[in-house]
């Protein structure tokens, strides 16, 4: 028989590799560009005044964004208190209780389409259930909103990281005399720790960035957020408000707001990361 | 499913399917621990075990060997219930534990699986500490303070004779046990709940052979408190380890007796051309 020779697959093998590290340092330098951009125009944006104090009025130098900060936390957190436990279970009936039965179909399905749909479309829904009903924006409807965005992503990436777990732990738990929810929650819980946590504080990630799901609900506040019963202030719709304007010192605390958002975002990353890798 | 008004007849056309055990022959062969009858079992449409019968005596170690897909395992994990994990499985006949039907409806589940252990070809440990795993099954099953629970605790581990390398490291995690470590904690983690029988699923084909010798030690110790069942590729361990075996083919029991008997002089050629290597 006769030899293959070897150069086309060596050109091949160079070629491959090459394309593949071209891609993977385009993807690095966008976000190498973005991050550059946003520290070179937010850094300076930042001071003590700036995270401390109420926005100034266009043309008035000084001023903070405090208020939306505590307003976007607040929100955040709100939205995490409803999203994620309704998620987590959602996602243990899918992956436990619900194995191959037609309900789950079901509700897999309605999980899948809901992580689809556009964040300003689930803005607009609560703005008919919770805005509308009342006649005011409201802080409670913001926080509605990002809650029903991160439900769906909690529930799929719970269901994924049980999926993982190898039916032998779970079978030896069971063996044992343990409850299903019980085994479930002490240790297949346990077993999946690092997928579970990366799955809610990417969602949580994710949220904190959405605009449009605010713009309809929480809109936006110049004021301290008294109560979420009225106008909440937040980053994101800051930013669309303030880049939009023609005053240079609202400009720039947008992209202080910027700032914010993405440094916060990256250590949820970061910590996310950490997490997963502890107790390895 | 049989009412349970009618007294069920056993199927034992063949008289051969019980064991041939004189009162004086085996130890303790007087009563019967686990008695099945009639066992079909079906994974969907497909049927995997036909018509099996067995009876296992108290305080001995019964060898189930087979070729691959036989339904060695499958038989087993009736005994538990531990199919039921999986909605499409389903079993129908009798397996009685101390003459009542584990199959029936409305046996509690928890504590069929404390009276039955079962440890699984790969070891299981728990994402927990080497204690924790132990005092897990402790928890479910029994009220016990710290104390007691320690002295539990350390008494499985010696049962399952791993005390002596792992009291320095019982706060370290259980999955940083070697293999054959991992599989005794697993022994330990069930013997802890003082089951009554215990079933013992290939537990050395994913361990070294030193491993192997130790855990067939332990095996032959056990046997004095507890009924064992374990499947096994290995004849040469059948007949290291066993008094009874049963020689499963294509799901049904072809040949069930003491185990020099069913080695030295089988009544079935199937069993004989098995044990000779003529298949499997």
């Amino acid at each position: 028989m006769r030899r293959r020779p070897s150069w086309p697959r060596k050109v091949t093998d160079a070629l491959v590799k090459t394309l593949a590290a071209l891609s993977a340092a385009l993807g690095i330098v966008a976000l190498g560009w973005i991050l550059f951009i946003i520290l070179r125009h937010g850094a300076s944006a930042l001071n003590w005044e700036f995270l401390t104090s109420l926005p100034s009025p266009p043309g008035v130098e000084g001023g903070g964004l405090a208020n939306a900060m505590i307003g976007t936390a607040l929100m955040t957190l709100l939205a995490c208190a409803l999203g994620v436990p309704i998620g987590l279970m959602a996602g243990v009936y899918l992956a436990e209780f619900g194995r191959g039965n037609r309900f789950a179909m079901l509700v897999r399905f309605l999980v899948n389409v809901m992580m689809g749909i556009p964040s300003i479309i689930v803005g607009l829904f609560v703005y008919t259930i919770m805005v509308r009903p009342v006649g005011h924006f409201s802080g409670w409807a913001g926080a509605v909103s990002l809650a029903l965005l991160i439900t769906p992503v909690v529930a799929r990436t719970t269901e994924d990281m049980l999926a993982l777990v190898p039916n032998a732990l779970r079978e030896s738990a069971l063996a044992l005399g343990a409850p299903h929810w019980r085994s479930t929650i002490q240790i297949l819980f346990r077993a999946a720790k690092a997928g579970l946590l990366t799955g809610v504080l990417l969602a949580v990630a994710r949220v904190s960035g959405e605009t449009a799901p605010l713009l309809f609900t929480a809109l936006n506040s110049p004021y301290w957020p008294q109560s979420l019963n009225g106008p909440t202030a937040n980053l994101t719709v800051t930013i669309f408000n303030y880049a939009m304007s023609p005053y240079p010192n609202w400009q720039q605390a947008a992209w202080g707001a910027s700032f914010l958002i993405t440094a916060g975002v990256l250590v949820l990353t970061i910590v996310s990361r950490a997490l997963a890798r502890e107790k390895k | 499913m049989n009412s349970p008004s009618v007294p069920h007849t056993p199927p034992l056309t063949q008289p051969w399917l019980k064991p041939a055990v004189k009162p004086h022959a085996a130890p303790a062969a007087s009563e019967t621990k686990i008695s099945v009858r009639g066992l079909d079992f079906f994974y969907g449409d497909h049927q995997a075990l036909y018509d099996n019968s067995l009876e296992i005596p108290v305080g001995t170690v019964t060898a189930i060997i087979g070729p691959s897909g036989c339904g060695k395992s499958t038989h087993i994990r009736v005994y538990n219930r531990i199919f039921q994990l999986y909605r499409d499985q389903r079993a129908s006949g009798e397996v009685l534990l101390d003459g009542e039907n584990v199959l029936a409806p409305g046996v509690d589940l928890i504590e069929l699986r404390r009276r039955v252990g079962m440890i699984f070809q790969k070891p299981t440990p728990f994402p927990l500490s080497v204690y924790e795993n132990l005092a897990y099954g402790l928890r479910l099953h029994y009220k016990v303070n710290r104390s007691e629970l320690d002295g539990r605790v350390e008494q499985a581990l010696r049962a399952a004779a791993l005390w002596d390398e792992v009291k320095d490291k019982l706060h370290r995690s259980g999955t940083a046990l070697s293999g054959g470590q991992q599989q005794r904690l697993c022994i330990a983690r069930a013997i802890a709940v003082e089951p009554e029988v215990l079933l013992m699923d290939e537990p050395t084909s994913a361990i070294d052979p030193v491993a192997t010798a130790r855990i067939e030690e332990l095996i032959n110790e056990l046997k004095q408190q507890y009924t064992i069942v374990i499947v096994t590729h290995n004849m040469q361990q059948a007949t290291r380890i066993s008094d009874f075996t049963a020689f499963f083919f294509e799901g049904r029991i072809i040949e069930f007796g003491p185990t020099v008997q069913l080695f030295t002089n089988p009544r079935e050629r199937k069993t004989e051309e098995y044990i000779t290597g003529r298949f499997g």
